[in-house]
């Protein structure tokens, strides 16, 4: 099964600070931002930072996404143009409207590729959509390139297009979580939700947690490492769910041992989507395992 | 003989020896007892000396000798600069200081040095312009540098002889009864404990007490009883409240701190010290106070309480004891206002001078009897020597305090710090200076890994079940030079202007005056 | 490369280093560095410093920078950027090495 991505740590990509230590925290993955925390006259900068930052530095296996200026922007071009050549694992792209936008992106990456000797396919895309259109067309988005490993809703210039704003229980981001969410488990792709400003509410950001994983989003992008610690422990199967998945998992070897076509367990059918499912809650229980801090506030 | 009332004495008795008959005078003539002269216990006498000048002249300072002063008041201390200002004025010289330590308040100490008023400095700490100063060869004779433990060890001991002790008190009643805050008025310099200055008060010579908030007799609970002074001044202030003491220590929000006292709090719990009733005693800022924080959910967690905490009291800690997490605790120095609160009206929070917490003369001292220490550090290198006293451009910046105390007397000595700051790795192949020797460290937590100490086997073993990530101390260094690449050593010139005593007075390392760069400003 | 203006680069924050750059006709690469770290890691930034610009074949430029603690990869992008800003070109610079 796919990596991880519960949490993507945000990093301005013209703050060398930031950039040096952004692995440590433990996030799933960070994302280097070139666009909207980026002033226009500091483009090229952040731009050349990040490019030399991703040549030198080790992250370890954190999972480095960079989000680049859109190509109709007069920045993107150049962000493609570097960035690429600097081997980031994914490159992220903003406002996407069009499955064309994404396939631009798409060469584009491919060309760059093949110039620095990369085999093709190593740069993934994520997209996000961020406007009414961009929803609208999230499943053509989805299946637009083989690179594409998942799809972000950015909320901020969402309800800016919808003519509403962000309230505490998120009524107005339902319509697009649920189209994105639809386009990304049609497309085989992760679903990311969107940022969580106020980082001393705790309490509403655990709530928005519990409900993004409860509608089956992948992951989110957060602000502040305060925030990784409670994505992982909402995603954090509990002990009932891991027993029975471990469960699940074992009739399975049990069943293909014996040869058998139809598998059940404590009388009930398993079918493939039981034992994807299965799978998923045991992959999250072993990255919670690796955070010794997790594994002892494993909550039953 | 007849005697004072008229009674026929003989002059001895077979068995009982020689008599000295009654005298109808209301106090005792002797000098004896400790040395305390007559002065002291007569009832009579009036204490209270009309200025600073006049206490300095009745206790008889003269050129040379050694006096000292508590540092309860920390940057808001206004007794240091009171007292040195008068001893200039009178024309003494060649004064030997012995503060509990120094903050950056003290600059003025520079001008005394500088007309010779001051010879020589016995310190736990420097800070400020005074620190650089030194570090650029001010002195001729090096500041020697003391633990908390190690100060009271000597003064105890009789190997550093206080002349005169000038001890600043919140509270005080005309017979020398004082306190670090008053339970029937609200002192404005409260401090809460007065624990290095109960040692000066006990054995030096003479003990010159300033207060600005005479109470009247008895000023009771007391931490200097009365029997220990010789002078009170009154003054309209000792101390800035604002720099004695804050309302509350705040935790960091620093993301990098947080993640370390996170770490710091898993090592505790699986060091195997993590049982019911241990105990404890934390930094007061940064990560290293940050820890209690986390180790808090991990004890209501595991319905564990603390038996006692020790230090360095915060607001932190105050708040776990309220809350029923810790039992007992044991001050040497309150932080905040909080602490001096928690002081004055829990009963199971006590005031303890500084050789009960960390003498090492006393063999069942505070300080021995903690199983969890968490330290910070400047610097450590790879046999574990910790570094707390100077930066990395090799200038003094802090102070030994109870650092090696601690680290010695725990069962599990921590230390916590960021694996680089700013451009500078905290692992060295040698530390510039050695404060806490290695073979009392234990664990070193870091925001990229642990580092457990070989000679710790058992503790070594105990984290890595546990699955924390543990590396070797080589490894956390060359982790660091990794991103930093390797800093070139500090330059320094030949003089030495600081020697490091460790806490047995033993001379543990020294520091050298700092070759400073050519374009480098002195600015004091 | 022809360096018609002043350009300068970077912040005053931790971590970060300052890069002004401006033309020094004919008198090679001048570094005027003030740094935090300067008795540590001095050698090492005037030494990234000089190899960014003659990788880019870049010899008479006075340079002055205020570093608070920026790692290698920093100071290249630091300088990379000011000398684009002061050839007041969008080179693609990192199409070398």
């Amino acid at each position: 099964m796919g990596r991880l991505r519960r949490t993507m740590l945000y990093v301005p990509g013209n703050n060398p600070g930031m950039i040096r230590d952004a692995h440590i925290y433990g996030s799933d993955s960070i994302m280097l931002d070139l666009e909207d925390s980026i002033s226009i006259k500091e483009k090229d900068a952040a731009r050349m930072l990040v490019y030399q930052s991703l040549k030198t530095l080790d992250y370890g296996n954190t999972e480095v996404i960079v989000r680049v200026n859109g190509l109709n922007s007069p920045f993107g071009r150049d962000d493609f143009e570097a960035i690429a050549r600097a081997k980031p694992d994914g490159i992220r792209l903003p406002k996407t409207e069009t499955p064309e936008e994404v396939q631009e992106a798409d060469e584009l990456i491919t060309q760059i590729e093949r110039q620095s000797g990369l085999e093709q396919g190593t740069i993934k895309l994520i997209a996000a959509v961020e406007s009414a259109l961009g929803v609208i067309n999230a499943f053509r988005i989805a299946t637009a390139s083989k690179r594409l490993i998942g799809i972000a809703i950015g909320a901020e210039d969402f309800v800016t297009d919808m003519r509403t704003s962000r309230s505490a229980d998120g009524i107005e981001l339902l319509a697009a979580r649920g189209q994105v969410l639809l386009a990304a488990r049609a497309a085989g792709i992760d679903a990311l939700d969107t940022v969580f400003s106020d980082i001393n509410d705790e309490e509403g950001f655990t709530r928005e947690v519990k409900l993004i994983k409860q509608m089956g989003f992948d992951g989110k992008s957060i602000i502040n490492p305060r925030q990784i610690d409670i994505v992982h422990r909402v995603f954090t199967p509990t002990n009932e769910e891991v027993g029975k998945a471990s469960r699940i998992m074992e009739a399975i070897r049990e069943a293909e041992k014996k040869g058998l076509g139809v598998i059940s367990l404590e009388g009930k059918m398993i079918d493939k989507p039981i034992v994807e499912r299965a799978g998923r809650v045991l992959e999250l229980y072993d990255a919670a395992a690796k955070n010794y801090a997790l594994r002892g506030d494993r909550h039953a | 003989m007849l005697n004072g009332v008229g009674r026929d004495i003989p002059n001895e008795i077979y068995g009982i020896g020689g008599l000295r008959p009654y005298e109808k005078t209301i106090c005792s003539q002797r000098n004896d007892m400790n040395g305390m002269s007559v002065y002291k216990k007569n009832p009579g006498r009036k204490k209270v000396a009309a200025s600073i000048q006049e206490a300095i002249k009745a206790a008889g300072l003269r050129d040379g000798m050694t006096i000292s002063f508590h540092h309860h008041f920390r940057n808001g201390d206004y007794v240091v600069n009171m007292v040195m200002e008068a001893i200039a004025a009178m024309g003494i010289k060649d004064i030997v200081i012995f503060p509990s330590s120094l903050s950056d308040i003290h600059s003025p100490l520079i001008g005394h040095i500088k007309n010779g008023v001051v010879k020589r400095i016995e310190t736990s700490g420097l800070r400020g312009a005074m620190a650089h100063a030194v570090s650029d060869g001010l002195m001729d004779i090096p500041v020697v540098i003391n633990s908390h433990g190690g100060r009271a060890r000597a003064i105890a001991s009789g190997e550093m002889q206080i002349d005169v002790a000038f001890l600043g008190v919140p509270s005080c009643d005309p017979c020398g009864n004082a306190n670090g805050y008053s339970l029937e008025n609200s002192a404005a310099s409260e401090c809460g404990s007065l624990g290095y200055a109960k040692v000066d008060a006990q054995y030096a010579k003479k003990v010159v007490l300033i207060t600005d908030n005479l109470v009247g007799y008895p000023n009771v609970p007391f931490g200097i009883p009365e029997s220990q002074v010789d002078y009170i001044v009154v003054v309209d202030s000792i101390g800035d409240p604002k720099g004695i003491a804050s309302g509350a220590t705040r935790y960091t929000n620093n993301p990098k701190d947080l993640l370390i006292a996170k770490c710091a709090a898993d090592v505790i719990a699986a060091s195997g010290y993590f049982n019911d009733g241990f105990s404890l005693q934390t930094g007061s800022g940064g990560a290293s106070l940050a820890v209690t924080r986390f180790l808090r959910e991990k004890m209501l967690e595991r319905n564990i309480k603390a038996g006692f905490a020790l230090g360095g009291i915060t607001s932190q800690i105050v708040e776990l004891h309220e809350e029923g997490l810790i039992g007992k605790l044991l001050d040497v120095q309150s932080f905040d206002l909080r602490a001096v609160q928690s002081l004055k009206n829990n009963r199971f929070h006590y005031q303890i001078d500084a050789e009960y917490y960390a003498s090492p003369d006393n063999e069942g001292c505070a300080a021995h009897q903690l199983d969890v220490v968490v330290l910070s550090a400047l610097e450590i290198d790879l046999d574990f020597n910790v570094n707390v006293i100077t930066g990395s451009d090799g200038v003094i910046m802090g102070a030994s305090g109870g650092h090696s105390d601690t680290a010695a007397g725990a069962s599990a000595a921590i230390i916590v710090a960021p694996l680089v700051r700013g451009r500078m790795p905290t692992v060295l192949e040698k530390v510039n200076t050695v404060i806490t020797p290695g073979h009392t460290v234990d664990v070193l937590v870091t925001d990229q890994g642990i580092a457990v100490n070989p000679i710790r086997q058992d503790l070594l073993y105990n984290l890595k079940s546990s699955g924390l990530p543990v590396y070797s101390i080589e490894e956390l260094k060359e982790k660091a030079e990794k991103v930093v690449g390797r800093p070139e050593p500090i330059l320094w010139e030949d003089k030495i202007v600081g020697l490091v005593k460790y806490r047995d007075g033993s001379a543990i390392d020294f520091i050298r005056q700092v070759k400073r760069s050519k374009e480098y400003e002195r600015r004091y | 490369m022809k360096i018609h203006q002043t350009g300068i680069a970077g912040t005053l924050e931790s971590s970060d280093i300052t890069i002004h750059i401006e033309a020094n006709e004919g008198k090679g690469i001048w570094i005027e560095l003030k740094s935090t770290v300067e008795n540590q890691f001095g050698k090492q930034i005037r030494y990234i410093i000089k190899d960014t610009l003659q990788k880019q074949d870049v010899t008479d430029v006075f340079v002055r920078a205020i570093d608070k603690g920026a790692l290698d990869c920093t100071i290249r992008a630091r300088v990379l950027t000011a000398l684009s800003r002061a050839a007041n070109c969008s080179l693609k610079l990192w199409e070398v090495k």
